[in-house]
């Protein structure tokens, strides 16, 4: 190791000092190789926000144990089942409370702009609180007027205004069929990509509003433990306890679930995986073409170092540590834009998408990945580097 | 006296089947250690192609090629770059590395000795640049010196390590007669303290005093192998 590190300190940084004496073509390979960044950056920061926003409501779900319908694909596509298994779940050692969800997509007037628009509705009775979120806990009481809901702040769609007017302490009225619904407070989840706008509301009104749903067909069930019970071997006894009509899942369970849905059942994490390589491949063909110009450039030059008794390994090194450098340097600025890029998209389309460090790892080793395999293309070249053409 | 290079029925060919062409024909040559030979003959009379064989740069086929009493027939391509590091070669292009200081360019000629360290390199890539007359333009690039400049700066790559076999082809060629003149002092100065062989292929007339031996290729074959040192004509 010693030795090694004695190595590079006399050893001439020759890479470092070649791409430096092009500024010009240092800057344009660093652009180039930001560019695949910014575009791989894109695509991840898209196919985690699609997992992180359609996995929002699950995980808020204020349950240790989630019961659904075996038939259940997506929190769009539920189904329902008995809620005599609520009953029967409290029978169970370590079950605390096993109460019901409603959940179902519904076409309302938007009411800014009374166009059509799909939103999802979520019921539960207001006497316990369902979800995990102190803004909706506070306004449970609210709930329990007829005809009442609370909307998302983070919704997709035109509601700005509307939204400002609750904000003020005005409620805003709008029509689902030829019920009046009145919005009456806020909270914020955000929009997913299976669901435009969430919208809370009183199981008695959510039965209202699907006169077809009825009280004894529960969308989910979510079962809270009693403090100090295992969630997982409550879960175990429940599944044992409970006929096949039913299915037992821990609240991470849950969540890997819905996850799994839109990375296997839906085109879009293939979509965007599909992105992420494309990205890959256009850095590995500008750093590819940075490389091989750089090597035609230096060919004569590294001729002279075989004559001089340098071996291949030599001048494999030296574009090899090119290929490292512009990997780092161009990560730089790969890394910065993207975050102004996600502020940006996430305004625009009401999604989850930050910058996280395990992303900025991965990217990075994309990236040291791309630079190695186009170098490693590039020294194809430098066979032809041959000193006997020296004389 | 010990003998550095001996060449004995050195046959070359290039191409391969119907087109394979003899350029060299039973070449004889040794050359003792610390002379100065200078190899004179018209274009594509093959000398070049002897030079190349001698540094190792191309493999020889046939016949026998000591250098610094090591065989290179049949030698392998990790042997041949072995060979390599202990000659000192001199280009008609100086060929220095453009991204490259003239300091740096001179410590790439040590770089290849893995038991100097840093300090020593740097003090003597610096010492054999004062020595050709450049002290003040050691962190030039080679786009701001002059053409003999240039060629100094290659010598003293060539030099630094002090090789016991320097290699030139036309090192003069592309320089002004006072450069070349230069240059070739140099050379001849250098290799005298440092005790190194000098074999030099050159068109150029003006530089022939600087040998102890000339000898003369012609078609492939060694014409003239005269000792003695020259007069210029």
């Amino acid at each position: 190791m010693r030795s090694l590190l004695q190595q590079l300190q006399r050893r001439t940084p020759l890479g470092w000092l070649q791409l430096n004496h092009e500024k010009g073509r240092l800057l344009v390979a660093l652009a180039g190789i930001a560019f695949a960044d910014v575009l791989m950056f894109m695509q991840l920061g898209f196919q985690s926000a699609l997992y992180d926003s359609n996995t929002r409501l699950n995980r808020v779900m204020r349950a240790d144990i989630v019961l659904l319908s075996p038939k259940a694909l997506n929190l769009q596509n539920l189904s329902t089942f008995s809620r005599r298994r609520l009953f029967q779940a409290r029978d169970v050692a370590g079950v605390q409370t096993a109460t019901a969800l409603y959940i179902n997509s519904i076409t309302w007037k938007n009411p800014q702009t009374r166009v059509n628009a799909t939103v999802q509705m979520v019921g539960f009775a207001p006497d316990e609180p369902a979800l995990n979120l102190p803004e909706v806990n506070q306004q449970l009481d609210k709930l329990k007027l007829p005809d009442t809901v609370l909307f998302d702040r983070g919704a997709r769609g035109q509601y700005a205004e509307a939204i400002a007017q609750v904000e003020q302490g005005n409620p805003v009225t709008t029509e689902v069929d030829r019920r009046t619904l009145t919005i009456s407070g806020l909270f914020s989840l955000g929009a997913s990509f299976g669901a435009d706008a969430n919208v809370i509301t009183s199981d008695q009104t959510f039965l209202r509003l699907f006169p077809r749903r009825d009280a004894s067909s529960v969308s989910l069930g979510l079962v809270r433990v009693q403090p100090g019970a295992d969630p997982a071997e409550v879960a175990a006894a429940l599944s044992a306890h409970l006929p096949s009509d039913v299915r037992v899942l821990t609240a991470a369970e849950y969540v890997q679930f819905e996850e799994n849905y839109w990375r296997t059942a839906s085109p879009i994490g293939f979509v965007f995986g599909l992105g992420t390589a494309m990205a890959f491949v256009v850095g590995v063909v500008i750093v590819y073409q940075v490389l091989s110009t750089d090597v035609n450039a230096h060919l004569k030059e590294y001729a002279t170092f075989k004559a001089m008794g340098y071996g291949n390994s030599y001048l494999l090194s030296i574009v090899f540590e090119e290929a490292m450098i512009l990997a780092l340097l161009g990560f730089v600025p790969g890394v910065v834009l993207p975050i102004g890029l996600y502020a940006l998209a996430a305004n625009a389309t009401a999604l989850p998408i930050y910058m996280t460090a395990s992303r900025a790892v991965w990217v990075l080793l994309l990236t040291l990945g791309m630079c190695t395999l186009s170098g490693a293309i590039a020294t194809r070249k430098l066979q032809s580097a041959d000193p006997a053409d020296m004389f | 006296m010990a003998i550095a290079i001996s060449v004995q029925n050195l046959n070359h060919y290039f191409g391969q089947g119907q087109l394979r062409k003899q350029v060299l024909f039973e070449i004889n040559l040794e050359i003792n250690t610390g002379e100065i030979v200078i190899m004179t003959g018209p274009s594509g009379s093959g000398k070049t192609t002897l030079l190349t064989l001698v540094g190792g740069l191309r493999s020889a086929q046939s016949g026998s090629l000591q250098v610094l009493g090591q065989e290179l027939c049949g030698a392998t391509a990790r042997q041949l770059t072995q060979a390599r590091q202990h000659h000192g070669y001199i280009f008609q292009a100086h060929n220095l590395h453009g991204s490259l200081t003239a300091l740096q360019n001179v410590r790439m000629g040590l770089e290849l000795h893995p038991e100097r360290s840093a300090a020593e390199m740097l003090a003597r890539s610096t010492a054999m640049l004062e020595q050709v007359g450049l002290g003040d333009r050691i962190h030039y690039y080679p786009d701001n010196l002059s053409g003999g400049q240039k060629q100094r700066v290659a010598i003293a790559r060539a030099l630094v390590s002090h090789p016991q076999l320097v290699l030139a082809d036309e090192p003069t060629a592309a320089l002004d007669s006072q450069s070349g003149r230069d240059v070739v002092n140099l050379m001849q100065s250098l290799a005298r303290e440092q005790g190194c062989t000098i074999l030099l292929v050159t068109h150029d007339n003006r530089i022939l005093d600087v040998a102890d031996r000339i000898v003369h290729m012609e078609d492939g074959v060694l014409k003239r192998n005269s000792a003695g040192v020259l007069t210029t004509p």
